[in-house]
């Protein structure tokens, strides 16, 4: 794996500011449903961002990322419904809950390496699922629960929007400098020389672990934004086909680029709503994109593109 | 409960748990000799049990009709397999496991959708020939008669493979190719016939699982979403590549569910799931010895 290229700060600066005024202005132009599809391409690439830093950062097999993303939703849907808490302190809830699944989970995955921590993670997981899809009385089985009570300002779609914009901005903001941080930096250091890393005293595990829990975190806050703009769950939200699908989110867009998994939910959720109001047979489509994709695009949509450009400017170096 | 109905309800799990070792065994071999984590291997059994209920519906009386499904539908479903192993697939094994996992992933969602608009969404089922339906008893135990005849299944399925990876030169070659892909090619050996065989085995032992569990089940769309998974930890338990692991994580499977059953019916699928757990962190590598 190589190591994800430094372009100019100011530059890519400039540009998320830029984008990020493009999205809060845009509900005031955009009709009903563009705002509501572009409110769940913000949750699923927040989910996709978050699992890339284990995926793309760590280089762990994280096999079952849909989990944290379950819990974190479950959790403020169970709180509120069940057990009549404030929505804001489920809100609060979620992310933690998922954190500390994250915790559990990664505790027992860092023991193992390669495959067999992605095959302990989806047992760990599955056994999770299961959990949710059978107890009736709390999660409402594969029913799952529904039209939860939510703070009126949350009753709009263009509301929801606003959260969600400001926590995935803040989100994707803070996962931005964890990247850069030295923890960042360390983990793709063990990413791509694990032995090297334990020889000269990094703590390998705590810091893969910590990632975990990190990913877990944020996967949970994608999830309570679900609930945010959906106000339902249901046990596919942690079933294993959705952690693949964000699987192929990441590999779209690119893993090696901080933004591509972003980039790579977007096209998923467009492509999903697009192709789905013409057939439901859309799954098709996605399979024979993702097979094309690992044939002639394997380093993902941003990943090529950054390659041409560097290869464009490294010619233009060339011959000026 | 009496001890009796204990031991039916064992053996209820033991007959389950075959067809989990045909369809893990199919699984582990791909696994072994190709070093490719198949994910639509679960699509490739669907298939196999939804052709079986066409040909038993086409061939109308139920006796010959499922003899006809076991022979043929398995066949299908191996030729499925071929072509994608032939267009696909062989152009793919120098990547990384994510890569052929991801890969594997879209012939899954396309067999879906395939699945989808050939046989619809609706439920179907196979009615076993008059035979075959009803308890048959041994020993004061009760067990259907067709769960009898999958017990008798698993071990024909095991003898096979033994045959095939020991007492055949292909086989042989297989084995070998597992171990070192580069040394048989340097021997002369065409590795990408060998491979294409392997898989084509591989793809049968699928759609075998999903037409012998055909005539138990509601053969539906989403049956493939279980399957694979369990298959996977199964596989993963017994040592990666290994037949024999893929029957001793597959009875371990089986044998919990039948045991969860009696203890929490409810909750009786998480016992299987809870004794990959203890596995996994007690022996990281499996059970028995991994062919990686």
């Amino acid at each position: 794996m190589t190591v994800p290229v430094r372009r100019p700060a100011r530059a890519s600066a400039g540009a998320a500011v830029a984008l990020l005024a493009a999205l809060a202005l845009f509900p005031v132009v955009g009709p009903a449903f563009a705002v509501y599809v572009l409110a769940l391409i913000l949750v699923t690439g927040l989910l996709a961002l978050s699992l890339n830093l284990v995926l793309g950062y760590g280089g762990l097999y994280q096999f079952h990322h849909a989990v944290f993303y379950g819990v974190g939703a479950y959790t403020l849907a169970v709180a509120v419904t069940r057990g009549g808490w404030p929505a804001w302190l489920g809100f609060l809830a979620g992310p933690l809950a998922a954190a500390l699944a994250g915790l559990l989970i990664g505790w027992f995955c860092v023991r193992l390496t390669r495959l067999y921590f992605g095959m302990l993670q989806i047992s760990l997981g599955s056994l999770l699922w299961i959990v949710v899809l059978r107890w009736y009385p709390v999660t409402g089985g594969d029913n799952g629960i529904h039209d939860i009570p939510l703070p009126a300002v949350l009753q709009s779609v263009v509301g929801a929007y606003y959260l969600i914009l400001a926590v995935v901005a803040l989100s994707a903001g803070v996962l931005y400098l964890i990247v850069r941080s030295p923890f960042g930096i360390t983990l793709q250091a063990i990413r791509d020389n694990a032995q090297r890393c334990q020889t000269v005293g990094v703590d390998v595990r705590a810091h893969q672990i910590g990632a975990i829990v990190i990913a877990a975190f944020f996967a949970g806050t994608a999830g309570v934004l679900y609930v945010a703009l959906e106000r339902s769950v249901f046990p596919n939200l942690l079933f294993w086909v959705l952690s693949l699908e964000i699987f192929v989110m990441c590999l779209l867009g690119g893993w090696f680029t901080f933004a591509g998994p972003m980039l790579g939910a977007a096209l998923m959720v467009a492509l999903r709503t697009v192709i789905g109001r013409y057939t439901d047979l859309w799954t098709m489509f996605v399979g024979i994109i993702l097979i094309l994709l690992i044939f002639f695009m394997p380093e993902g949509v941003a990943g090529t593109a950054l390659a041409r450009l560097r290869a464009r400017g490294a010619g233009a170096g060339g011959r000026g | 409960m009496d001890l009796s109905a204990l031991a039916s309800q064992l053996l209820v799990g033991l007959s389950r748990a075959m067809i989990l070792f045909i369809v893990s065994a199919g699984l582990s071999f791909v696994l072994g000799v190709l070093r490719v984590p198949n994910v639509f291997h679960g699509s490739l059994y669907m298939i196999g049990a939804f052709v079986a209920f066409t040909i038993a519906a086409w061939a109308g009386e139920p006796a010959l009709g499922l003899a006809l499904a076991i022979a043929a539908a398995p066949l299908v479903v191996a030729l499925v397999g071929l072509v994608v192993e032939r267009t696909l697939l062989s152009h793919l094994y120098q990547r990384e496991h994510l890569m052929l996992i991801l890969f594997t992933f879209g012939v899954m969602l396309i067999l879906n959708d395939v699945v989808k608009l050939v046989w619809g969404a609706d439920y179907r089922s196979i009615l076993p020939p008059a035979a075959l339906q009803g308890m048959a008893s041994a020993f004061g135990l009760a067990l259907p008669r067709y769960n009898a005849l999958l017990l008798g299944a698993g071990p024909v399925v095991a003898v096979a493979m033994w045959l095939f990876t020991h007492r055949t030169r292909v086989g042989t070659i297989a084995r070998a190719a597992a171990v070192d892909r580069e040394m048989v090619g340097v021997l002369g050996i065409d590795v990408s016939r060998v491979f294409a065989l392997a898989f084509v085995v591989g793809c049968y032992l699928a759609g075998l699982g999903g037409a012998l569990v055909a005539p138990t089940t509601s053969i539906s769309l989403g049956m493939d979403h279980t399957i694979i998974i369990e298959a996977f930890l199964i596989v993963t338990i017994g040592g990666l590549g290994n037949i024999w692991g893929a029957l001793v994580g597959s009875l371990l499977f089986g044998v919990t569910q039948s045991v969860g059953l009696l203890v929490w019916p409810q909750f009786a699928v998480v016992f299987p799931y809870l004794a990959t757990v203890i596995v996994l962190l007690a022996r990281p590598t499996g059970l028995l010895r991994s062919v990686w």
